[in-house]
């Protein structure tokens, strides 16, 4: 509705970063279970060590591959060790392996893909076909070659899930970008004195962030999954690291013989934490949204 | 015999806010072979009536009272399926974005048929045939091949007709156009207007014109509602309304309304009138125009977008362009604004030539403060993410050297000058209304005290009471501050308002130039004669000429 601009304001103030937060989470039921998720998550990341009943690492030969009970929630493992523990204390491994990956290629992808957009050109096409060659591969068995040509570290689980990633980021910041080189707010900057880095930097990055959450997000879920994945083949985190890949590793070859828990409550974690991530997105879009508020 | 009547009509919202009246209490006739004008400003309500009418609120929206009663049927009570027959076929609707009310990937002669072949006025081996004969009812000239064009190459006035042509194709007996005229030139305006206002006289239909323009209502309707917030204010004939408004808001309305013979002060209500301020005016040049030229490498060959113009802009002298889309005026003011470079020709700003440093540089350039711009729209020159005071305190803080302190107090200044209440400035723009955001770009443009100001149809997207008090604002900021306009628009009563000198272009080159009065009461070139004739021209108010 339009008001001319003399008239009194009313009287309702408009929301606060915090009040919209919190109406985001109100208004989506969907999206509070979502946080609750990631809070519980967080907790077992950052706290998850200190709150273990028994050392994950500890191994007890007369417990072997007890089924769950009291004192072993999920059971023991073939060399005894409480898989509670090591389910929990698992949870920073792969929260952190997965956060960096995605943290990076976002980094990349968001400087590759902004470069590409507003400048087009030659380096557009150049930046294009090189991420189409990323994408030509499939991604799991580049990742594979990548950790295998590097080296079985951590650090190399990152580098290749974020390789792997950076074409997604970069070709979304491209096309938002894109669309917003010629928009009033970009002359505006310009008019305003902004070289064009700065326009593009402080004006028309920031404007593609909300598609970007939801990216984040999702990403987030399969970057767990892919670290999970390259362990459970036997590349990058190595026994007797608690680490969920390796742990469904090692449990499927029990799960013929009964002992179904090794490989289940792992599985169920990983599970947890990509629905997580998954459920997470769309309220996150809303949040960074200014649009959003009233 | 009223062929639609509503009575007490009441449409509601549900929003994040709780539940919002749009339409309290809409009582309107219709009778056959009637235009009707439904006239407001944004917000009023004129739209939702009509989409109620249609059944086609969103769905946070409802009717909670009154009656829609269409040729004795009860429009409210009917059957969805019953609806979807009507539509299009008894009742038809002409929207406001033509290029938006078209599918983009479908041949503008199959969505016609599309219609045709829904409500069984042709089957599968005639449709064809009577698509083009629909297309022929429009004035489409060789329909034939149009039928096979997408909407995508075809302009907005031609898009508009294909709407027409889509509305009208199963003959209905009740058109409503909702803004039907909005955005497009206004030579192509009156085309449309009298090709609306012809077919529906041949065919002896009724229509619903809604609109913002009291000015076009008056010249084409037979009858004209006025609404406010929900409800109608007034009703009579268009030369009753000018003549005598009985309500102070069609009063408003009509005042507000730009036509010959008015100037700036006038289009406020009276009591709100201050004398006209002394402008400052002189014969020393600010900004010479030479040989301006520029050529785009087009898909075909290139593109001269500019063909080579020159024009002087004197010191605290209000300049229009006035052009049709596609004229190049606004390739101009991007150069002219360093935001692009000139194939060829010379800017002297102050004698020294601003084509020799790049646009790409430029923004960087000690000058850059001396020559800023509004833009035309209001929506998509602020950045989402930033607040009014953000927006405004950007120019400052890149290209002066004030303190936090001083930049504060500096962007609250400004909010005082152009009438923005300073508690507005903490909000985003899509929190901030049309009038608001069109003092808030106006107040960046002016921050940095700039010599030269390029205001690129500041007005053409407000409703015409905040059009008015924008365009005085103007007036007073030039008296104030000694600014020199370009004022870039293609309303022509506007630019005889605010300039002292008018450019009228044409594909790339100026056509006519000279004072505003001259070339308004005796142009001389055909194409100004066109334009003038072209702009709507409500009945001159009586009163007005004595006061």
């Amino acid at each position: 509705m339009t008001n001319s601009g003399s008239t009194p304001l009313p009287a309702e103030q408009q929301d606060g970063a915090f009040a919209h937060m919190a109406y985001v989470l109100r208004s989506n039921p969907v999206t509070l279970l979502a946080f609750c998720m990631f809070a519980v998550l967080m907790i077992a990341a950052v706290l998850g060590p200190s709150l273990v009943p028994y050392d994950p690492l500890a191994s007890n030969a007369a417990l072997a591959l007890d089924p769950p009970s009291l004192a072993h929630w999920f059971g023991t493992d073939s060399l005894g060790r409480d898989v509670f523990s090591r389910v929990i204390v698992a949870t920073r491994l792969d929260l952190a392996i997965s956060i960096a990956a995605v943290a990076l290629s976002f980094l990349i992808g968001s400087v590759l893909g902004s470069i590409a957009g507003y400048w087009g050109g030659w380096l557009d096409s150049i930046l294009n076909r090189l991420f189409d060659t990323i994408m030509a591969f499939p991604l799991f068995v580049l990742a594979m070659g990548i950790v295998a040509a590097l080296g079985n570290t951590v650090e190399n689980i990152v580098y290749a899930t974020a390789v792997i990633n950076i074409p997604f980021y970069a070709r979304l910041v491209r096309a938002e970008v894109n669309i917003r080189r010629d928009a009033g707010f970009a002359q505006a900057a310009k008019l305003a004195g902004n070289a064009d880095i700065r326009v593009l930097a402080l004006h028309i990055f920031p404007n593609a962030l909300p598609p970007m959450m939801v990216q984040v997000s999702l990403n987030l879920g399969w970057a767990i999954l892919n670290a999970a994945g390259l362990s459970f083949i036997g590349l990058g985190v190595r026994p007797p690291t608690a680490e969920w890949g390796i742990m469904v590793a090692e449990g499927a070859n029990f799960i013929v013989s009964g002992e179904w828990w090794l490989a289940l409550f792992p599985g169920f974690a990983l599970m947890f934490a990509v629905f997580t991530f998954n459920l997470l997105g769309d309220g996150l879009r809303d949040i960074v949204d200014p649009r959003q508020r009233s | 015999m009223s062929l639609l009547s509503i009575t007490d009509l009441k449409v509601s919202f549900q929003t994040r806010r709780g539940e919002v009246q749009a339409v309290r209490g809409v009582s309107l006739e219709l009778k056959k072979g009637e235009i009707l004008g439904v006239v407001g400003e944004s917000g009023s309500g004129k739209s939702v009536t009509s989409y109620a009418l249609m059944r086609l609120l969103e769905s946070n929206g409802r009717i909670t009272g009154g009656a829609l009663t269409y040729d004795g049927m009860d429009l409210r009570s009917v059957k969805e399926s019953t609806m979807r027959d009507l539509r299009g076929r008894e009742i038809s609707m002409v929207f406001q974005n033509p290029r938006a009310a078209l599918n983009p990937i479908r041949k503008v002669g199959q969505q016609i048929e599309d219609v045709l072949r829904r409500h069984a006025k042709a089957t599968r081996s005639t449709a064809k045939a009577e698509a083009i004969k629909a297309l022929e009812a429009v004035r489409i000239n060789d329909a034939e091949a149009r039928y096979n064009a997408y909407p995508f190459e075809l302009s907005g006035g031609m898009c508009q007709r294909i709407v027409i042509a889509l509305a009208l194709a199963c003959d209905p007996r009740l058109l409503i156009a909702d803004e039907p005229t909005t955005g497009l030139d206004i030579t192509t305006q009156k085309a449309v207007m009298e090709l609306i206002a012809d077919l529906i006289a041949e065919r002896g239909m009724s229509a619903m014109v809604i609109t913002h323009d009291l000015g076009l209502a008056a010249q084409y309707c037979d009858r004209i509602v006025v609404m406010k917030d929900g409800g109608i204010v007034e009703e009579g004939a268009p030369g009753q309304m000018f003549a005598a408004p009985r309500h102070a808001y069609t009063r408003k309305l009509v005042d507000a309304t730009p036509r010959e013979g008015t100037c700036v002060r006038a289009l406020l209500p009276a009591e709100q009138r201050t004398p006209e301020p002394d402008l400052p005016k002189s014969d020393t040049p600010l900004l010479e125009v030479r040989n301006l030229t520029k050529t785009y490498r087009g898909k075909s060959g290139p593109v001269h977008a500019v063909k080579g113009i020159s024009f002087t802009v004197n010191k605290g002298e209000s300049v229009g362009l006035v052009g049709e889309s596609g004229c190049g005026k606004s390739t101009t003011s991007s150069i002219l604004v360093r935001l692009s470079d000139p194939t060829e020709g010379e800017i002297l700003f102050n004698g020294e030539d601003l084509a020799l440093t790049p646009a790409a540089g430029f923004a960087r350039d000690p000058r850059r403060a001396a020559i800023q711009m509004v833009f035309q729209d209001a929506t998509d020159s602020f950045n989402p993410r930033h607040t009014a005071r953000h927006s405004i305190s950007e120019p400052l803080a890149r290209l002066t050297n004030l303190s936090r302190l001083d930049l504060k107090a500096r962007v609250e200044e400004l909010a005082d000058l152009v009438g923005l209440p300073r508690p507005l400035l903490e909000r985003f723009p899509h929190q901030l209304s049309g009038g608001q955001k069109a003092r808030v770009g106006i107040a960046r443009a002016i921050a940095v005290d700039p010599q030269f100001l390029i205001l690129d149809e500041p007005t053409a997207a407000l409703d015409v009471s905040i059009q008015a008090l924008v365009l005085n604002l103007l007036v007073d900021l030039r008296a104030k501050l000694g600014i020199s306009y370009l004022f870039v628009s293609h309303d022509l009563h506007v630019v005889r308002l605010l300039c002292d000198h008018v450019i009228v272009m044409k594909d790339g080159e100026i056509v006519e130039q000279g004072p505003t009065s001259k070339v308004m009461e005796t142009p001389a070139h055909p194409y100004t004669r066109q334009l003038l004739a072209a702009a709507p021209k409500p009945p001159v108010l009586a009163t007005s000429a004595a006061e």
